[in-house]
């Protein structure tokens, strides 16, 4: 029986004859999965609706009085008057800035973090030096300090830097490293058999070649997986976004969204704009997993100490 | 952590290449190759060091400094000594607030944990479909600040789907989050449902550890699924399930974006959480040093936790094998 239920893709659960257990599993899984999908339905039926709409008809699974408006408001393409005439704040908010702004500063703190820990992950993997394992050590001991602890004097740092209020104040201290980042891709550099380092190096590759022809590319699996979270990461941020940008030259989609929020009328709210923004600033994140699902899903266990 | 000792002990000597002349030639190569390495991994590391020292270290080392000063950012810090914590010690708020952030906690991590337990198993024991997988970590990709939005229309009092629901099975409109005794479960359960499946599936890369014959072998025994899961999930997964809590603990303490977008700290104080009551002392009253030392309390009490959470699950201890 052993020998029927394991395949080469690995552990498979027994395909038994129908039982009320099996079936009551399957109802709870069925429920999880409502449970996490249907919020996103949801909104989407929201950001579709009219206000005055949702108002009149606010239990009806379909869009009532279906209408784009919402995300018109949302990206800022109504005019005040007809905002506020449809529920909106009618403050101006440009949320293709917001937008780009994101881009440029998850872009940045991706692109430069992950490059600057492969080097260093690097050097602890691969590399022969002096007080290699201590200093990776005191690396380490950065994972234990919580985020919230080192805000506050970051602020204070960033203040003294003048860059509040800029993209490079947002990306900064995420820009060089994260002990996880480090960590994670030594993980992977270790396993890389040593062999075929020594074939490239007797084929004359010097050690930063092997670096960038070999290593890099046989860690691209991690490297993307890691990319991705990164992403989603710094995209997401919020509190640290919050502390340091004032202005719309340097707000991100997360902080512009609690704005939006903010700014809605305490009085009936505008949802129907406010889920349209959220919808926004989320698809993104959506689409980015979307490409990589498969891998990402499969290799997170790894990622099991973030 | 307990991946650090898996590390290979420095193999290469680190004598200079002075005095390598009557050595042989390889032996010559090969040191030179490690000075070589040596100015190299300089090179790879320094930007990570830069780094590391300059947005890790030094603000750790400046926050503890500057919870001993009066600050507020205009005026130069000015060394007061024990007063923020005596302040600290003295003020009801704090108290408060520490006690909603440990409500918050245990509600958020103790659903969290059954569930993401309950997801991965089903995960591993009824099929192993990476799209379902895919399908329960989607909320993990929304922002706090999405998900806090998307639930607060869900759960709004008047027009919300949740208590439309509520209402047409006949009870009576809940205001979520504009009840005090409401607002800190509410949050608590958001995040569950923003987090969860992420939880779920690093419990799940524990559970793909566990060989399946110990289940085929149990099930020839005759035992239930009920008692493969306590008598071999749960002693196996043991150690993971030690590390996923810490973490997520740890995690949980700092729930700040959550609370700034659905009741920014209240109805009267009964979310305003650690992280929200310091960033309200910094940003709000420009009490820098004050809002430092509470930021020192709440690592002290994380590093306690941990350190606690450690010893009791002995988490560096695996049963398997």
């Amino acid at each position: 029986m052993a020998a029927v239920t394991t395949t080469t893709t690995g552990i498979r659960p027994v395909r038994r004859r129908f039982s009320v257990g099996r079936a009551a599993a399957w109802t709870v899984m069925g429920l999880i999965v409502l449970i996490t999908a249907l919020p996103f339905y949801w909104i989407l039926r929201t950001a579709l609706s009219s206000n005055a709409g949702l108002n009149a008809d606010p239990a009806n699974p379909l869009p009532v009085g279906l209408t784009t408006s919402g995300f018109e408001r949302a990206l800022g393409l109504q005019s005040a008057k007809e905002a506020i005439a449809q529920g909106g704040a009618g403050g101006g908010l440009d949320f293709w800035r917001y937008l780009l702004n994101s881009v440029i500063v998850s872009t940045l703190i991706t692109g430069c973090q992950i490059f600057f820990s492969a080097m260093a992950a690097y050097a602890f993997a691969r590399l022969r030096w002096r007080g290699r394992d201590k200093v990776f050590g005191l690396f380490l001991a950065g994972l234990m300090v919580p985020t919230i602890f080192t805000l506050l004097p970051n602020f204070v740092l960033i203040k003294q830097l003048h860059l509040v209020d800029s993209l490079l104040g947002i990306a900064l201290p995420s820009l060089f490293m994260t002990p996880f980042a480090v960590f994670f891709l030594r993980q992977f550099f270790m396993n890389i058999p040593g062999e075929i380092e020594e074939a490239a190096l007797l084929d004359g590759a010097g050690k930063i070649k092997i670096f960038f022809r070999v290593v890099l590319p046989m860690a691209s699996t991690p490297i993307i997986t890691l990319s991705v979270l990164t992403y989603i990461t710094s995209w997401n941020d919020y509190f640290w976004p919050l502390m340091v940008s004032y202005s719309d030259s340097s707000r991100v989609l997360t902080v512009a969204l609690a704005i939006f929020r903010a700014q809605t009328p305490a009085t009936g709210v505008d949802w129907s704009g406010l889920t349209a923004a959220t919808l926004i600033a989320a698809l993104p994140m959506l689409v980015l997993f979307a490409c990589f699902a498969r891998r990402i899903v499969s290799s997170i266990g790894f990622t099991g100490i973030k | 952590m307990t991946i650090a000792s898996s590390s290979p002990p420095s193999r290469l000597p680190l004598g200079g290449a002075e005095g390598a002349g009557t050595k042989s030639r390889t032996r010559r190569a090969r040191s030179r190759e490690s000075q070589g390495d040596g100015r190299l991994a300089a090179v790879f590391i320094a930007p990570a060091m830069l780094g590391f020292l300059v947005f890790l270290l030094w603000p750790t080392l400046r926050g503890i400094y500057l919870s001993f000063t009066r600050f507020n950012l205009l005026t130069p810090a000015q060394w007061v000594g024990l007063d923020n914590y005596v302040r600290m010690v003295h003020d009801p708020i704090f108290w408060d607030s520490l006690k909603v952030t440990v409500e918050y906690v245990v509600i958020n991590i103790g659903v969290q944990t059954v569930a993401a337990l309950a997801i991965a198993v089903l995960l591993q024991r009824l099929t192993q479909s990476a799209m379902l997988r895919g399908i329960v970590l989607t909320p993990y990709l929304m922002s706090n600040v999405v998900a806090g939005l998307v639930w607060l229309w869900i759960l709004d009092t008047q027009l919300g789907i949740g208590n439309e629901i509520i209402s047409a099975v006949g009870f009576d409109r809940i205001p979520f989050l504009n009840d005090e005794t409401w607002a800190i479960p509410t949050i608590a359960l958001i995040n569950v449902w923003r987090h969860v499946g992420y939880t779920a599936l690093l419990l799940f890369a524990g559970l793909q550890a566990i060989p399946n014959d110990v289940y085929e072998a149990a099930r020839v025994d005759g035992a239930s699924e009920w008692r493969m899961f306590w008598r071999i999930t749960m002693p196996l997964l043991r150690p993971v399930l030690a590390v996923v809590l810490i973490m997520t603990v740890i995690g949980s303490f700092q729930v700040f974006d959550t609370v700034a977008v659905t009741t920014a700290g209240g109805p009267a104080n009964a979310t305003n959480v650690l992280q929200y009551y310091i960033y309200g002392s910094a940003f709000g009253r420009f009490q820098f040093g004050y809002a430092s030392a509470m930021s020192v309390a709440l690592l002290v009490v994380l590093s306690a936790i941990t350190v606690l959470q450690y010893r009791l699950t002995r988490a560096g201890q695996t049963d398997l094998g």
